[in-house]
């Protein structure tokens, strides 16, 4: 292998055959040698290859498309979609056009990652702090938990879910009948909607109002703290408040509240809220799946903390709690965020792998418009513009997330 | 190993490229054979068996061409395309005939590109219930709230909403890539009712744990007149596989069949002699790049339209559909074959 | 008061008490790992009851109640449902990936040739495992024969045509095959891939680094299912008509290209950690850029990555499995097939039981990767850890 790269050297730089052509002339031969002149030379190489190739594929591709037919723009986007979608966060029926049936399948991505990730997280931070516990049985199962779900695909788990466990569910006539007037039938699960009535902006204003006053009383307490040394119970009275006034607005407003519960109609259960088992067997897996990488990141995190810090904090006589939630925690986020931005956009990524299972997010609404506008250039054209700035934004995101948790060097 | 990689990659591209001019039937003649685009697995009408062949009535048109192409019904390949990747596997040229229980409709012969070489199987949608799941049902109209299974990317799925919109009901629509997928989550009771060309409802019926139990509503809602298809551009070879069609009809409307085809050559009836190509000085094959017994050929491999269907879906087949409107027009059906002569 | 009254003094040390009987064996044991704290305890209990309930019924499911022989369907089907076996049982239904076992290996591959990709396995393990060890001699030639000469054998055995071999095209591939050869050419060609396109974006020229980074970060940024279905739909439309490439080969190229892009960022990070001395080291020494790379800088940087090279090499390996999107049938895609498409086998549990095995075998490959990676990770250890 390395005499093979020596060879590289000689055969595959196109410069070194001028060098036998201008031989004789010293000053010419440096030129040659000149890094300068060779990285432009190559770069004028490659972009001109990359201009041929760009044009070779464009004259193809226009050549083909005239030759069956297929107009291009995206004009068909305005074209009635005439096809339902039964998973919709926004109206939309058969009459809407193609390109709000992209918004559709483009909501439910976002849907279905948003609750993955959430879902993900949790689960990973428990099983991450599991695999550090003490408690050598807790330890072993969060491990056998990890080298599961990271060993096998998460195509593989979406499938099982799927097809073996929730198509076994009971039919909706022998529905499994949960608490609170929820249901779990092969349908997926049913679950009473809230149903606000008039005065119902008393809570949502309490809700404001207690959030506003914890904000408030955080940032007086802290003043107090630096200025006294005392503290002040901060998370019990933002908890008061912001669960206390809403519940406060909602006794008063009389009791604005029904609950719409999930009925049983000539077919299916009416009423409620229906998590379909698509998208339940998608959340699970993608959360189950992404979990396990999580949770090994996390436990990474936390090793990342040198001994000492939690050894300098219990000198410092800081009991266990505020050691974990002001020392350590605060440091292995630093370590945390970065690997996590990355499995959050693996997780939206593997979303796409709805299509197995008809869930309809993006990747499967686009592809049934494809089939019916023949647009194909079109509609990746949009897949790719759409998981991109989802992957951007999400860096933003996490990117700024991160430098506020950055080490402040002072 | 850059090397390698390149060169590994060099030669499965030199194995598996092959370039050829648009011209598709010299394409074709030089490869060898016929490449088809069929079902991945609908019962009667393209579905490998067990050992690996692939027959129904789409298959068989796809043998017929191949039979007027090279005189040999066995030169064709087939591939098994989903609903949703069988256009594009036809416009990029990755297959020469699409016969895939495929409506004809003007959206696909416009904005897709392709060219409907005729109609081998008239069919309309239809519903299917599991009688034991859903008791009491039997018309469609009484589907409103039902979860109904269909497949993505076909004009069911389009008719499915038109209809439901039409009749002003409400229904959820669970929709799959593929016909298998559809199939098993019906059988698992996902949804209440499937839909699909009333000729794929008896298929799918075949293939459910418990056939017995699953009752085919009557209404039809939708005119699907299958057909298989070419690209647009090429008139030649949309020539070939339309008159293929028409052969297979008039064959069957002049009595040929599999069995006496060698006798009927010796008739003395000028259309029978004209259709055979043994007419002297015929030009009629050779005009359209064939030889000039191409229909002899197209019977001996697959019989005439009559034997095809009878064969695959007719009374003879598990399926057991009857003629009805695909009877010849002689016989009171829509099968009307365009005079070769 | 004299030194006589000193009553006694030990001459001999006493003998050690052994520790208490609850700090040692298996009861001290329990006690520092299970019962060490109130909160450890519950935690232990609820473990062991979660555990409890779990494992004999997983157990159950699997061995126990298991189906282990029949010829179809009925075999696995309770009375109610029309097969003999009691009401509300369950188990795994194993006769079916019994009489689907050379499918799920092979796919439709013609069974009278099956022996060319037995050989063709046999081969592959006996390059791959002396190279996996490090003691054994010969690393060069071995290397060459598995990343250079293998290929090709494999190449004209599994499709033929050539010295005697019937043709077999590969529509008809399936199964494992299909998922083993996927990853072992996406592994072969997003190394050397992954290596230019890391040298790319660290590189001065500023239209390669462009170029690199723009191929890496779209590449990255969205789901491979968006690369095959490109690879699958769009790239016929790029070339002149009547040009098709086979479809395996196409999803070949995508999920190489796929895996490279991986493939460049962690050998990035391996080159951003040789430091900046070994650089100029090379430079003084008179070496140009490919010496430099190949003879200083790579065989460092890619030492340090090696375990992120693996972690790619099982990503890749999992992500073959979405082929099964684009209508091929790797392992995943025929096991989904026979469980949907194949009335012979249609029970309840018949889903649960192939993506079970599936999972097994996936699971043995990957987690087979990682731990080898773990070994390596420790053997190549310079001592740098805490």
């Amino acid at each position: 292998m390395k005499s093979r790269r020596r060879n590289d050297h000689g055969k595959g730089n196109p410069v070194a055959t001028h060098e036998v052509l201008h031989e004789e002339s010293p000053t010419r031969a440096s030129l040659v040698y000149d890094p300068r002149v060779r990285s432009i030379v190559f770069q004028v190489l490659v972009v001109v290859l990359l201009v041929l190739g760009v044009w070779w594929i464009v004259d193809n591709t226009i050549a083909n498309l005239r030759r069956s037919n297929i107009s291009t723009g995206f004009d068909f986007l305005r074209g009635r979609a005439g096809f339902d979608i039964s998973d919709r966060l926004i109206d939309y029926s058969s009459d809407s056009n193609y390109g709000r049936a992209l918004i559709v399948g483009i909501l439910n991505t976002l849907m279905v990652a948003a609750a993955g990730i959430v879902a993900a997280t949790i689960i990973g931070f428990l099983v991450g702090v599991g695999r550090l516990s003490n408690n050598w049985l807790i330890r072993k199962i969060a491990t056998v938990y990890v080298e599961v779900f990271r060993n096998i695909p998460p195509l593989l788990v979406i499938l099982f879910w799927y097809q073996g466990v929730l198509a076994l569910l009971p039919a909706v006539r022998d529905s499994y009948t949960l608490p609170f007037g929820s249901f779990l039938n092969v349908r997926g699960f049913y679950f009473p909607r809230f149903v606000w009535g008039e005065g119902a902006w008393l809570v949502l204003a309490g809700l404001v109002v207690g959030i506003a006053l914890s904000i408030f009383v955080a940032s007086r307490a802290r003043a107090r703290q630096m200025a006294t040394g005392q503290q002040f119970p901060v998370f019990l009275t933002s908890l008061g408040l912001i669960v206390g006034l809403p519940l406060l607005g909602f006794l008063l407003a009389g009791l604005p509240l029904t609950l719409e519960y999930p009925q049983k109609g000539a077919f299916n259960l009416n009423g409620g809220i229906n998590v379909k088992p698509e998208f339940l067997s998608l959340f699970l897996a993608l959360s189950f799946y992404t979990a396990s990488f999580i949770a090994e990141i996390v436990r990474a995190g936390i090793m990342g903390v040198s001994r000492g810090q939690s050894e300098a904090a219990a000198a410092l006589g800081l009991r266990s709690g505020p050691a974990l939630r002001l020392v350590i925690i605060p440091q292995a986020l630093r370590i945390i965020i970065p690997p996590l931005t990355s499995q959050y956009l693996n997780l939206t990524k593997n979303s796409s792998l709805a299509v197995a299972i008809g869930y309809p997010d993006l990747y499967a609404v686009g592809g049934t418009i494809l089939n019916q506008t023949g647009q194909a250039i079109e509609v990746v054209v949009v897949f790719m513009v759409v998981y991109l700035s989802i992957s951007i934004l999400t860096s933003l995101f996490m990117n700024w997330f991160n430098t506020k948790m950055a080490l402040k060097e002072r | 190993m850059k090397h390698v990689a390149i060169g590994i990659l060099a030669g499965a591209v030199g194995l598996a490229a092959s370039a050829a001019s648009a011209d598709t039937l010299d394409n074709v003649k030089s490869k060898g054979f016929v490449q088809c685009g069929v079902n991945t697995g609908l019962a009667g009408f393209s579905a490998p068996n067990n050992q690996g062949e692939w027959t129904g009535l789409d298959a068989d048109f796809c043998r017929a061409v191949a039979a007027a192409v090279f005189g040999d019904g066995t030169k064709v390949k087939f591939t098994g395309l989903s609903a949703k990747d069988r256009f594009t596997a036809l416009q990029s040229g990755e297959i020469d005939i699409l016969s895939r229980n495929t409506t004809w409709t003007i959206n696909r012969d416009t904005a897709l590109g392709l060219n409907f070489a005729g109609v081998t199987y008239y069919d309309g949608q239809g519903f299917m219930i599991n009688s034991k799941k859903v008791p009491g049902v039997n018309s469609a109209l009484q589907l409103s709230g039902a979860a109904i299974c269909v497949q993505a990317g076909t004009t069911t799925e389009l008719n499915l909403a038109d209809y439901f919109k039409a009749n002003n009901l409400q229904y959820n629509p669970v929709v799959f890539e593929k016909f298998e997928e559809a199939n098993a989550a019906y059988d698992a009771g996902r949804c209440d009712a499937y839909t699909t060309d009333q000729s794929g409802l008896y298929a799918v019926r075949l293939q459910m744990s418990s056939p017995d139990d699953h009752v085919v509503l009557p209404e039809i809602i939708s005119k699907e007149p299958l057909g298989p298809s070419v690209r647009q551009g090429d008139d030649k070879w949309f020539d070939i596989v339309k008159w293929t069609y028409y052969a297979l009809l008039n064959t069957e409307e002049a009595g040929i069949t599999q069995a006496n085809v060698e006798e009927m050559k010796k008739s003395t009836n000028p259309d029978i002699k004209r259709l055979l190509g043994v007419e002297a000085e015929t030009k009629i094959g050779t005009d359209l790049g064939l030889s000039n017994d191409w229909v002899v050929n197209i019977v001996k491999a697959t019989g005439n339209y009559g034997e095809i269907f009878e064969r695959n879906v007719g009374t003879g087949s598990p399926l057991k559909i009857s003629r009805g409107i695909n009877a010849l027009w002689t016989k009171g059906g829509l099968q009307y074959g365009m005079p070769i002569r | 008061m004299s030194d006589h009254d000193i009553s006694f003094v030990r001459t001999e040390m006493a003998q050690a008490e052994p520790a208490p009987r609850n700090q040692v064996g298996l009861a001290g044991w329990a006690r520092r790992n299970l019962f060490s704290t109130p909160l450890n305890t519950v935690m232990t209990a609820v473990a062991l009851i979660a555990i409890a309930w779990f494992v004999p019924r997983m157990l159950n499911w699997l061995l126990f109640d298991a189906v282990w022989s029949g010829e179809n369907r009925t075999a696995c089907l309770t009375v109610e449902q029309g097969g003999q076996l009691p009401a509300g049982w369950s188990g795994a239904c194993w006769p079916f990936v019994i009489s689907r076992f050379g499918y799920f290996m092979f796919g439709r591959y013609p069974i009278d040739e099956r022996w060319r990709v037995i050989l063709c396995g046999l081969i592959f393990v006996a390059l791959l495992v002396p190279l996996l060890i490090p003691r054994v001699p010969f690393k060069r030639l071995n290397a060459i024969l598995f990343f250079g000469v293998f290929p090709f054998v494999a190449f004209f055995l599994l499709v033929g045509g050539a010295f005697g071999l019937r043709y077999v095209e590969t529509s008809l591939w399936g199964g494992l095959m299909v998922t083993l050869v996927l990853s072992y050419v996406g592994i072969v060609v997003s190394l050397p891939l992954g290596i230019l396109l890391a040298l790319g974006r660290r590189s001065r020229m500023p239209i390669v680094k462009l170029l690199s980074v723009i191929f890496i970060e779209t590449v990255r940024g969205v789901p491979l299912v968006t690369v095959l279905f490109m690879a699958a739909f769009m790239l016929p439309l790029f070339v002149p008509p009547g040009m098709t490439f086979d479809k395996l080969l196409r999803a070949l190229v995508g999920v190489s290209l796929f895996a490279s892009a991986y493939m460049a960022e962690v050998i990035r990070g391996g080159l951003q950690a040789i430091p900046r001395g070994q650089y100029e080291g090379a430079d003084s020494l008179g070496l140009g850029y490919w010496q430099k790379m190949g003879l200083i800088v790579m065989p460092q940087a890619l030492k340090l990555v090696i375990p992120g090279i693996v972690n790619s090499f099982i990503s890749l390996f999992k992500d073959t499995t979405l082929v099964l999107i684009i209508s091929m049938f790797d392992l995943l895609g025929v096991v989904k097939q026979s469980i949907s498409g194949d009335p012979t086998w249609a029970t309840p549990q018949t889903a649960k039981t192939g993506y079970i095995f599936a999972a097994l075998i996936f699971w043995v490959f990957c987690f087979g990767m990682s731990r080898y990676s773990q070994y390596m990770e420790r053997r190549l250890d310079t001592g740098y850890r805490r």
